[in-house]
């Protein structure tokens, strides 16, 4: 029982991300059509986005969003203004303690890369159209093929 | 070729599952990534040195902000790139392949209609008020720009898309695009002008609302408002590039007919 | 995070993956694809990343998918494989 504790529990989550990301990988290899190399693509993407953003877990830590009080002026800044009570609902701004909330830098890096995937996806989706009115076709194989004869 | 792929991923598998064995523990609190100082400086020191409680705002719009800029030039190239390689329909010769299918105005649905016109107007203020409370919740510039630009594309959806685009034409498109950059990079030259480094926002005090009298000095307050400007001029870049990627994709460059 | 909740989801994940992947018509395949979008943005509201979150519901679903079916519209529904 400590054995799967300790190794199942605390890394299943980490054994799926790398199941996930060989899916894409293999998909954006193997198969045929264009579109399902796409969607290879972006599950590979996903796949590793889920891995980065695990990395600022924190056991029993809140969301990286301060909560106020009362009113949403941000007010005073340090010196103990009010009397600490040493629990979760810190009064804003004295005592933030990190250990609390969860790590906010890796979600920051990963906001900009589903962004930015989303793009890559439509360009990849606007040169398989592209393909698709030249050639008639969006199978890999029959591409070839039919390079192969315009230029043999 | 199917076998040699097999065997790649799973060798390049094994060996990731092997390299999982080095990992901390799933929520560890003392890995080495939650003990580095600066995310514990983010952390602690969101509130008094920007005045904003949304930590991940604070962290993408202000310290790290030249790295959300030039994203939002990735995002713009990109829909520039997509104009560019459907938009040159007009100039070939060979007609497409499949015929665009031709809707007649009677055609439409009544109820996707109707249900479309209650429902968009109030995903509009949503996103809007998404962009403008991003720093007391989640949400922000990107959050908020594609929930604006889906309400466009679910009007051209609902109609068909020579209807959406003409109260949103394919030139203003663009400007829309190009706007939001210059607002951002645009805030970020004012700093610099203003003999400040950068996208330095607390340079901007003068020009921005100030802090009410006993709250946080005024250049603390600039940056919270900056961050508002510059989420501003991403909304309008994502929310424009979203729905010129549609137009694009949905009507093979040619801007008739569509899905 | 509630462990078994997780592992639901994440088997869940890894299974829509390869459905999305193995079926023939691509129009289902872009569907699926958007189911698969929406489980991991599940997946990151239970992990406190809710910024992340609401941009995967945003961008995944409400705009990937849809280019995704645009695309299928124009070129042709099914795959040989």
């Amino acid at each position: 029982m400590d054995f799967f504790q300790d190794i199942v529990i605390a890394r299943f989550n980490y054994w799926i991300y790398v199941i996930l990301m060989m899916i894409g990988l293999h998909a954006m290899i193997v198969k045929n059509n264009l579109i399902k190399k796409l969607i290879g693509m972006s599950i590979f993407q996903a796949a590793i986005i889920l891995f980065f953003v695990s990395v600022g877990v924190k056991d029993g830590a809140t969301i990286p969003i301060v909560s106020h009080h009362g009113h949403a002026e941000a007010g005073h800044a340090d010196d103990a203004a009010h009397p600490e009570e040493g629990g979760v609902q810190d009064h804003g701004h004295d005592e933030i303690n990190p250990d609390r909330h969860a790590n906010p830098l890796p979600h920051v890096l990963m906001l900009t890369a589903i962004v930015v995937g989303v793009a890559t996806l439509g360009v990849g989706l606007a040169v398989a159209q592209k393909i698709y009115r030249e050639y008639g076709t969006l199978e890999e194989n029959e591409l070839l093929e039919k390079l192969r004869s315009h230029d043999g | 070729m199917k076998a040699l792929g097999l065997m790649v991923v799973i060798v390049v598998g094994a060996l990731l599952l092997y390299a999982v064995g080095d990992f901390p523990a799933w929520g560890d609190p003392q890995s080495p990534a939650s003990q580095h100082e600066i995310s514990r400086h983010f952390i602690t020191q969101a509130i008094p040195e920007t005045a904003v409680p949304n930590m991940v705002t604070a962290v993408l719009a202000d310290y790290r902000g030249y790295d959300t800029m030039f994203e939002t030039v990735v995002i713009f190239t990109a829909g520039l790139a997509i104009i560019g390689i459907l938009g040159m329909a007009r100039l070939t010769d060979r007609e497409s392949l499949k015929p665009m299918a031709e809707t007649k105005p009677g055609d439409r649905d009544m109820i996707v209609i109707n249900t479309c016109r209650l429902v968009i107007p109030i995903m509009q203020l949503f996103a809007l008020y998404v962009v403008a409370h991003g720093h007391h919740s989640p949400g922000g510039g990107f959050q908020g720009g594609v929930i604006l630009g889906a309400s466009f594309i679910l009007w051209a959806i609902a109609r068909d898309l020579p209807t959406a685009l003409q109260g949103i034409k394919p030139r203003r498109i663009v400007f829309l695009a190009a706007l939001g950059v210059v607002i951002y990079a645009g805030t970020g030259a004012l700093s610099l002008a203003l003999d400040a480094k950068l996208l330095d926002y607390s340079a901007l005090h003068g020009f921005l609302p100030p802090a009410p009298a006993d709250g946080v000095p005024n250049e603390i307050m600039a940056r919270s408002h900056g961050m508002l400007v510059v989420e501003i001029g991403v909304a309008f870049t994502v929310s424009a590039i979203m729905f010129g990627i549609y137009t694009y994709l949905s009507s093979m460059g040619r801007l008739k007919g569509g899905l | 995070m509630i462990w078994q909740f997780d592992l639901l989801v994440l088997v869940l994940l890894v299974v829509t993956a390869v459905i999305s992947l193995q079926v023939k018509d691509l129009l289902s395949a872009s569907m699926v694809f958007g189911v698969f979008s929406f489980l991991i943005c599940l997946l990151w509201a239970g992990m406190g990343a809710v910024d992340v979150a609401f941009t995967e519901a945003a961008v995944g679903a409400g705009v990937g998918a849809v280019f995704l079916i645009a695309t299928v519209f124009n070129t042709t529904r099914d795959s040989s494989d």
